[in-house]
């Protein structure tokens, strides 16, 4: 892996990295206007070709999903843009829009030009206070030269980014909630059908991506679908249902490491790797009890599962949800993960939209029996009493509209399973981690 | 026509019928239960009360079944659907939902106003596990008895399926109930300052499927399993809402709606859901006398009667004509026997509708923050404050070609060109004033039956005490010709006496009164009311047709 060269974080060490005449220094919008003149679907297939894969968190095929528009729609039909970035750990959209904003409005402008749309809202989470200020001057830099708005650099398309701040919920990265919640209402997720492709913001055909995702397009777009494909994990050749993990990936690392870091690597690069070469190991000398694999609804890889592959498909084999947002949180050894399943858990019942009665009641639940079995209070019995609310719901179960659910009995499923012996000895010792005193202010 | 398979028995559904899994399931008499799902209301499938297994029948007969369980109430069906919905995966789910539902629910069941026809007990009772796992404390959410005039909000009761908050955003349009607060800690509740005080607010009473939303007018008055309750029709206005009248012992408790697409849908106003008060008023007429001089005579009912025919009888031997005024809020069969009776006393006799009173102009819903009416109409309180002005318009018409309208016949009176007139009342809201009252002051026999005292009542002769509509059986027509059947819940106070035995009696037939004989009487006399003899009128009611121009709905 040493031949890897960033694409994506090329240019984020360069002085000045995020104004648009050091982006064009490098090369930025060059071939804008010769993209711009080909066809939209044209556009669309070099995408497809690519086997671009979601970086929002679910990894469906970015291509695939811009073919489920309607075909000949009169429009308008809408881009949205995802960058809410609220899973626990995780922080690259915020790098590429800090730091090389005008990579990102690029993407737009061509995933606007693909799906023949004309307006994009980029939902920002509220608390990137600095992203904000970054992309609302990039947008005006662009609109002055003549990059967005109408007749772009004279191809005749036109695309204009509505920079839209968010109210602080979680459930807004769902892509429905968010679509409510651009369109003002409270971010209740939507039930499907119909998919925001046939009927999404404003009631009008709606593709939302990743902020991670549109850079990629623009990285695929001037460097080719044959780069693109050089770099990850090729379909598992024993699953015709697999797309393959390709492209590099911004992964973040946090929590007990030396030095936290976002990178960018090829997908499919181990967790151990991760730990050991680019976040400088596991704090003060310690080992790692429990990783998560990709912001913590994806659930836990235990010390032995260190080694697993870090693409779409990798975490999936040894029971997490799913990459997620390839965020890596590591714990070490002296933590207690009855502590850590509890935190995960308060910030899912905190964070649930309480519009479906098995997330909202669940979720809130489960917080209360971890609540009681920190206080000493545990039963045996209470385990399996997790793992049953854990295992009613989600939509794969199909209990509930969108995926919070899943994503907040996954931690607690892997928890259980995977570190059952040391919930187990907490319950049995009557242990507290808690005193009465946090006891009585503890808020969920 | 499509044939869908409920647990494995097939139900038949027509081409064009739009219907999901609650609704097909319902065809085949298998209950799907549901809380968030209403057949008026948009479909939210956040409750997860009805998740069921759906698949689909192949042609070569083999069934596809899906791997997740799904919402019934999202879940459209079409030719060869498969419904489970008692396989122990969605016995399990069920199971699950209601434990979640009331794990922070106070289970205050005794002293709940809903106890007894709560879907929370009645699908724990099915459904649910019967004992709690729950060994942490409860969410404790203060109630909020600000939410609305009538209404009451028990918060802690809620299990958030929306519906109030639904209706009042997509049927009344003023959207003032919300949802606050995120996950278990999610409350209903108003903006500060904004009461659900719309035209429509009771509606979110009957909504709630659990004790959480309670009218303030019947809360704790009485258990509902004592209540019984009779189908009858709202006589607030001539939209005729289909309406169950709940009593115990003779005293009226509530009114609710009831479903009738022919009618108003599945709702009612609050006008007419607290119209019933008068019934129960002091001010009754209780006392059936003979007056003369100011000097008032009680009577035996039999003596009155008598006196009444006597006296009319009388009359019809002078120069001058007798008349009846024929209130709107009469029966068709009380119209028809009183005609009948005064034309077989004179046969010139001249009958009048009474007035009909009119407010401002028919209320649509919904209506925006502006008052300004959003398509579709869902919901109209009509400003024709009456409830059979077609059905007594249609009798009068049989036996007067040019029926007097009642401003001339109030102005014949009072030149002196009547000897006799037989005046109905009935409006709660007085149908007559002083000015007009006066027109019967030198009128030598005045019989009045009313319930309520009016100010005729001073130049009265005859004084017949009468029923309200919940003590009476009979046919009311609505603005459309919509026949509907009201029928009698309670017993009227002591001296007061159903219209319908009045008239029966006084028209000298035998026996008991009989409505249905009356209906068929009718409908063959009557070729406007020869539908009243559906037995469809029992139920849905019937149409008669395109009902007759209503005079005073030109003002």
């Amino acid at each position: 892996m040493a031949t890897f060269e960033p694409a994506l974080f090329a240019r984020i060490n360069k002085p000045d990295s995020a104004a648009l005449k050091t982006y064009q220094a490098d090369g930025g919008y060059s071939r804008l206007k010769e993209f711009l003149s080909m066809a939209p679907g044209d556009v669309t297939n070099i995408v497809k070709d690519s086997g671009l894969r979601g970086r929002g968190g679910a990894g469906f095929p970015t291509g695939l999903k811009w073919t489920f528009l309607p075909k000949d729609h009169p429009g308008p039909i809408y881009l949205a843009i995802n960058a809410d970035e609220s899973e626990p750990g995780t922080f690259n959209n915020r790098y590429l829009m800090e730091l090389d904003p005008h990579q990102l409005i690029e993407g737009i402008i061509l995933a606007c030009h693909a799906i023949r749309s004309q307006k994009a809202y980029l939902y920002l989470r509220y608390e990137y206070g600095t992203s904000y200020r970054v992309l609302d001057n990039a947008i005006r830099e662009c609109r002055a030269a003549g990059i967005l708005g109408t007749n772009i650099l004279g191809t005749g398309v036109n695309c204009d980014i509505v920079l839209h701040r968010g109210a602080g919920a979680y459930i807004c990265g769902e892509e429905t909630g968010l679509i409510e919640s651009l369109e003002g209402k409270r971010a209740w997720p939507r039930i499907k059908p119909p998919f925001p492709a046939i009927e999404g913001l404003f009631r009008k055909p709606t593709i939302v991506n990743n902020v991670e995702t549109l850079c990629c397009v623009t990285q695929i777009l001037y460097r080719g679908t044959e780069w693109f494909k050089s770099i990850g994990v090729p379909p598992d050749p024993n699953n015709p249902r697999d797309p393959g993990s390709f492209g590099p990936k911004l992964y973040c690392v946090s929590g007990h490491v030396n030095r936290p870091c976002c990178v960018e690597l090829p997908l499919g690069v181990t967790a151990r790797e991760l730990i050991e070469e680019h976040a400088g190991g596991v704090w003060k000398g310690r080992r790692a009890k429990a990783v998560v694999p990709g912001g913590i609804s994806m659930g836990f890889l235990s010390s032995s599962e260190l080694d697993t592959k870090l693409d779409f498909a990798g975490p999936g084999r040894v029971g997490c949800l799913g990459l997620g947002t390839a965020a890596v949180v590591v714990v070490d050894d002296q933590t207690s993960m009855v502590d850590v399943l509890y935190n995960c858990c308060r910030f899912m019942s905190h964070e649930s939209c309480g519009q479906c009665t098995p997330c909202r009641e669940g979720t809130a639940w489960m917080t209360k029996i971890l609540e009681r079995i920190r206080t000493g209070q545990g039963r045996s019995e209470d385990l399996d009493l997790l793992l049953e609310v854990a295992g009613s719901m989600g939509i794969i179960p199909g209990t509930t509209i969108c995926g919070l659910s899943d994503g907040a009995a996954w931690p607690v499923k892997n928890a259980i399973n995977k570190f059952r012996g040391e919930f187990e000895d907490y319950i049995r010792s009557r242990r507290a981690s808690v005193t009465s005193a946090q006891k009585l202010m503890a808020v969920h | 026509m499509a044939t869908v398979t409920i647990n494995g028995k097939d139900v038949e559904i027509g081409s064009n019928e739009r219907l999901n899994c609650i609704q097909a399931a319902s065809k085949a008499g298998v209950e799907i239960p549901a809380y968030c799902w209403h057949p008026a209301l948009s479909v939210v499938a956040s409750c997860r009360m009805c998740l069921v297994e759906v698949g689909d029948k192949k042609p070569d007969g083999t069934v596809a079944m899906q791997p997740k369980l799904v919402p019934g109430c999202q879940t459209p069906v079409k030719d060869g659907t498969v419904i489970i919905a008692d396989s122990q995966k969605v016995k399990d789910a069920r199971k699950a939902t209601l434990e979640y539902l009331l794990l922070n629910h106070p289970l205050d069941c005794p002293t709940c106003d809903q106890a007894g026809e709560c879907y929370l007990q009645d699908y724990s009772f099915d459904y649910g596990r019967g004992y709690s796992r729950l060994n942490e404390p409860k969410n404790i959410k203060p109630d909020k008895d600000y939410i609305g005039d009538q209404i009451t909000l028990f918060t802690d009761r809620c299990i958030m399926c929306t519906r109030c908050v639904r209706f009042t955003r997509e049927v009344s349009g003023s959207a003032e109930l919300q949802v606050v607060s995120r996950g278990s800690h999610e409350e209903i509740d108003i903006f500060p300052g904004h009461p659900v005080n719309n035209p429509l607010a009771g509606n979110v009473v009957d909504l709630c499927p659990v004790g959480a939303l309670c009218s303030k007018d019947f809360l704790y008055q009485q258990r509902v399993w004592w209540l019984k309750s009779t189908n009858s029709v709202c006589q607030g206005c001539s939209t005729g809402c289909s309406v169950t009248v709940d009593q115990n012992e003779d005293r009226v408790y509530r009114l609710k709606p009831r479903h009738n697409e022919l009618a108003q849908g599945h709702f009612m106003c609050d006008e007419g859901r607290f119209g019933w008060k008068y019934t129960h008023s002091e001010q009754r007429l209780t006392a059936p006398q003979t007056r003369s001089n100011g000097h008032a005579a009680p009577l035996s009912w039999e003596d009155l009667l008598v006196s009444v025919r006597s006296a009319l009888q009388k009359a019809a031997s002078g120069k001058q004509s007798l008349a009846a005024v024929l209130s709107p809020w009469m029966t068709v069969e009380e119209a028809w026997m009183l005609a009948v009776f005064m034309r077989s006393i004179s046969p010139q006799a001249v009958l009048a509708v009474g007035p009909v009173r009119v407010e401002g102009s028919d209320q649509h819903f919904p209506q925006d923050l502006r008052g300004n009416v959003v398509e579709p109409v869902k919901f109209t309180i009509r400003a024709e404050k009456c409830p059979n002005r077609a059905g007594v318009q249609a009798v009068v018409a049989h036996f007067m070609n040019d029926p007097m309208p009642y401003e001339e016949l109030l102005r014949l009176a009072s030149s002196g060109q009547f000897s006799a007139v037989y005046l109905t009342g009935g409006d709660p809201q007085g149908w007559i004033s002083e000015l007009q009252a006066e027109a019967f002051s030198d009128v030598e026999t005045v019989v009045l039956q009313d319930c309520l005292p009016s100010p005729v009542l001073q130049h009265a002769t005859h004084i017949l005490p009468s029923a309200t509509f919940v003590e009476r059986d009979g046919t009311v027509v609505n603005h459309r010709g919509l026949a509907q059947l009201i029928r009698r819940a309670v017993r009227g106070p002591d001296g007061s006496r159903p219209d319908s035995r009045i008239l029966w009696e006084l028209s000298g037939r035998s026996g008991l009164f009989q409505a249905e004989a009356l209906r068929a009487e009718i409908a063959a006399a009557v070729p406007a009311l020869a539908n009243l003899t559906d037995p469809a009128i029992r139920t849905t009611g019937v149409l008669l047709g395109a009902p007759q121009p209503a005079a005073a709905q030109t003002t």
